[in-house]
């Protein structure tokens, strides 16, 4: 490293933005749009670490248009692809064989009439060409990885990645240090647990007066089925099997009207508490399911991804502005979890943060009597809590800790059916999480080890096929990307206590325990290069170990409107 | 005395980490939304040629791409790496489907005429296609010699001394400028396209041009009868001795 020029390129933008999903990009182009309207000149720029925009997007995703709505309310005439009208909606309680229909009544969370069955990273793409079109500057194959202060300790903008970095750390003759990108306040939209957030929560002591935030792991494929068993506009959410009692999950399967192409998917809440337990081959055994099996016998599956998404409600969101920036999106948490939409939420606090920040950043006066270099969009926070989102999610604040009771899922409906649909969230007291998804895994002594059958390679199938689907690469040789704060831990705790859990809730294969040469126990193997940035490592090591930082950007999956 | 003109052929191809998928009416495979990137030899292709005007051997780099509109993606890439500006030739998506190396050589060879180039550098082959051909056949519309599968390239007083890797192993040859040269693995490693490059790629001249703006026909002159997946691999016997194997040849009448 001896003769290396670490000098690094820096350049002034009006806002910054670090992550281009729907909060990010419906941030963007609010930004612009005011900025248009009232004539003034505002550089907007947007860093997104997928190689194209939409690449990393993964959801099921049945969306409320109420939010695109309200940005482009003629998305209609400018071609958003939201082609499939919800036309039936079906809730069922699941046994092995048999499935039991839940009538889903006007008013309850999980009733989809208006709603639109989408393939999210299209929708991303498309918000991505608009923002483009209204002057924001994009920029996908960038990954933030670094937060830039300001002497003051607010927040100055970000720095991408250095690139050209061997394995073991030194570099290689194409080494170029990453840029910096600095503006007046920086948007986080980095989606469920960005790393870059992670750092802000500790740095602005950002989650002192909320609960931590819950989890779950989302998989989804996407299928091509027999058009004779096709029904657009159909969708279809199960809980039951195969999940017992005790394990917070469910499913869904959507029939999109473009194709025939069908969604099917699964999410287990991260506070499960076997370790033998793996979301992957739970997802893959659902789609044995009698009621569903043949869809997928006469099918072909064309797409498979995984993603951690946030279910803590209006308990765990932090506080989101500090001086410099502040978060919008799944990252720090909207998600309405009975009805498992985050989308329209994410995209109204994007919407909202643009307000706030257009306001500070083009009134000359405010920008003088700041008392910090890095802005603070204060009214942001102020505005999303007078708006309808909050509203929403203070109206479902309870449906989620209701299953977490000896109850298990049979209480969580009943909860549901009792208080939510009859008092709409209105009864005076608010549940608790009971403490972060890491803490909850029992010790593999105490639990019973999970008999999954094998993958029969037409409807279900082995990891890695799946994996090799998701287009995901790194280049093999830079730093791994998931690093350990302590090496022993994986043996010593995680493979002793809990029988390595972390081999079976990655979706990606990155972690295996391997014999060592001499067969004197073993060693934790980390596949750096199957990842697919979905997260769940970072949350769900009960050691708090692994510690996700970002790869160079460019990598990682290449989903295609998933 | 004045550095050499280069022209760099750049291929927007599906990117090679992409599990390539078979269209259901097997009339191609599927590319729309699908992840694309430079063919990765037109990256070392473009590489080389940063590299010479970087030693001062080379004064000015044109990148060129055919093909719709995604393809200024591609060219941006490569202005980002260096190159000094771009040419589009831009072509309808359904009419790309049926482009082959013979009208992108046409093309090549109008622009290296028109543009004064003394040297046309491009991939040895597209990952796509796996044709090998554009390079050759755009040395011979221009009666220029060429030197393909180049892992070394050197001046040699005023012409080009390069190394080629061949079946029996590497043959060095000496090249008169103009040529053609085709860019092989092991020719160099390209950089990053970094964001302040790419920042300042906006900036550099992109121009948008037609085949009809060289005179090249790009009616198809083959006809894609069909594209299937491999058959699948079927299970295999295991034999346990010699005489079992030769029964099981003579049965499946092989022997």
């Amino acid at each position: 490293w001896k003769e290396v020029d670490m000098e690094r390129f820096g350049d002034e933008a009006d806002v910054l933005i670090v992550g281009g999903g729907p909060a990010g990009l419906s941030a963007a182009c609010k930004l612009k749009l005011l900025a248009n309207e009232q004539g003034k000149d505002l550089r907007v720029c947007l860093v997104e670490k997928a190689a194209e925009i939409g690449g990393h997007t993964l959801s099921g995703a049945c969306i409320e248009p109420r939010s695109l709505e309200e940005l482009f309310p003629n998305w209609r005439e400018m071609g958003a692809p939201l082609k499939t009208e919800v036309k039936e909606d079906k809730f069922s309680y699941l046994t092995e064989k048999a499935r039991i229909p839940i009538p889903v009544l006007p008013g309850m969370p999980m009733s989809n009439h208006g709603n639109y069955i989408v393939r999210l990273g299209n929708v991303v793409r498309w918000l991505g060409e608009q923002a483009e079109a209204l002057g924001v500057e994009i920029y996908p194959g960038y990954a933030a990885s670094e937060v830039l202060f300001h002497e003051d300790g607010s927040v100055k903008g970000i720095a991408t990645n250095d690139v050209g970095i061997h394995k073991d750390g030194s570099p290689k003759e194409t080494f170029e240090r990453g840029m910096e990108l600095h503006a007046k306040v920086t948007i986080f939209s980095e989606g469920c647990h960005g790393h870059l957030a992670k750092q802000l929560y500790k740095k602005f002591d950002l989650r002192k007066d909320c609960e931590p935030q819950t989890y779950g792991i989302g998989f989804k494929e996407l299928w091509e089925i027999d058009p004779a068993l096709h029904q657009p506009g159909k969708v279809e959410h199960t809980i039951g099997w195969p999940f017992d009692n005790n394990t917070y999950g469910g499913t869904f399967l959507y029939h999109l009207d473009e194709g025939p192409l069908i969604v099917v998917g699964i999410v287990v809440g991260l506070d499960y508490k076997n370790p033998y337990l793996s979301p992957f081959r739970e997802f893959q055994r659902f789609k044995h399911h009698p009621s569903i099996e043949p869809l997928f016998r006469t099918g072909k599956r064309i797409g498979y991804g995984a993603r951690a998404l946030n279910e803590g409600g209006v308990q765990s969101i932090p506080k989101l502005t500090f001086p410099g920036g502040c978060l919008i999106g799944c990252s720090p948490g909207f998600m309405n979890v009975p009805k498992i939409k985050g989308t329209h939420n994410a995209m109204k606090s994007g919407m909202l943060a643009a307000e706030s920040v257009f306001d500070l950043v083009t009134d000359e006066e405010k920008v003088s009597q700041s008392p910090t270099a890095g802005l603070e969009p204060v009214k942001y926070e102020e505005n999303l809590k007078n708006s309808w989102l909050w509203k929403e999610l203070h109206s479902v604040r309870n449906v989620r800790p209701s299953f977490n009771t000896s109850l298990g899922t049979v209480g969580g409906v009943i909860y549901t059916g009792l208080f939510y649909w009859i008092m709409r969230g209105k009864e005076p007291w608010t549940l608790h999480h009971g403490g972060p998804d890491n803490a909850k895994l029992k010790p593999a002594k105490e639990c019973k080890v999970i008999d999954y059958p094998r993958p029969d390679g037409v409807v279900s199938f082995d990891l890695l096929t799946s994996v090799a689907l998701t287009g995901t690469n790194h280049d093999h040789d830079q730093p791994a990307h998931l690093t350990l704060m302590d090496d022993s831990v994986p043996v010593n705790h995680n493979l002793a206590i809990y029988d390595g859990p972390e081999q079976r809730f990655c979706p990606a294969g990155v972690y295996e325990y391997v014999e060592l040469e001499d067969g004197s126990g073993k060693r934790l193997q980390i596949n750096a290069q199957n990842c697919i940035h979905c997260k769940t490592c970072d949350i769900k090591d009960p050691s708090q170990n692994i510690n996700w930082v970002c790869p160079q950007g460019g990598e990682g999956p290449a989903y295609n409107g998933m | 005395m004045s550095g050499f003109r280069i022209l760099v052929g750049c291929k927007r191809v599906i990117d090679y980490a992409v599990k390539v998928r078979v269209k259901p009416d097997k009339t191609g495979v599927v590319t729309e939304g699908v992840k694309h990137s430079m063919n990765p030899f037109d990256e070392i292709a473009v590489e080389e040629a940063v590299r010479m005007k970087e030693k001062k051997l080379a004064s000015e780099i044109i990148a060129v791409s055919c093909g719709p509109q995604q393809c200024q993606e591609t060219l941006r890439t490569a202005l980002a790496m260096g190159v000094d500006r771009a040419i589009h030739v831009i072509t309808e998506p359904k009419e790309y489907e049926s482009m082959q190396p013979i009208h992108v050589s046409k093309i090549l060879s109008k622009i290296a005429t028109e543009e004064k180039a003394d040297l046309v550098i491009v991939g040895k082959q597209a990952i796509d296609d796996d044709c090998n051909q554009t390079g050759q056949m755009t040395a011979s519309l221009l009666d220029w010699p060429q030197a393909t599968f180049a892992s070394k390239i050197e001046k040699s007083n005023g012409d080009l001394s390069v190394m080629r890797e061949i079946d029996g192993g590497l043959e060095t040859i000496k090249v008169k400028v103009p040529a053609v040269l085709t860019s092989d693995l092991r020719l160099n490693e390209p950089r990053y396209a970094t964001l302040p490059n790419i920042m300042k790629a906006k900036k550099k001249p992109l121009v948008t041009k037609k085949p009809s703006d060289y005179g090249v026909d790009i009616t198809p002159r083959q006809e894609i009868v069909s594209v299937e997946d491999p058959p699948v691999r079927q299970a295999g016997q295991k034999v346990e001795s010699v005489e079992e194997l030769v029964t099981k040849l003579k049965e499946a009448g092989l022997v």
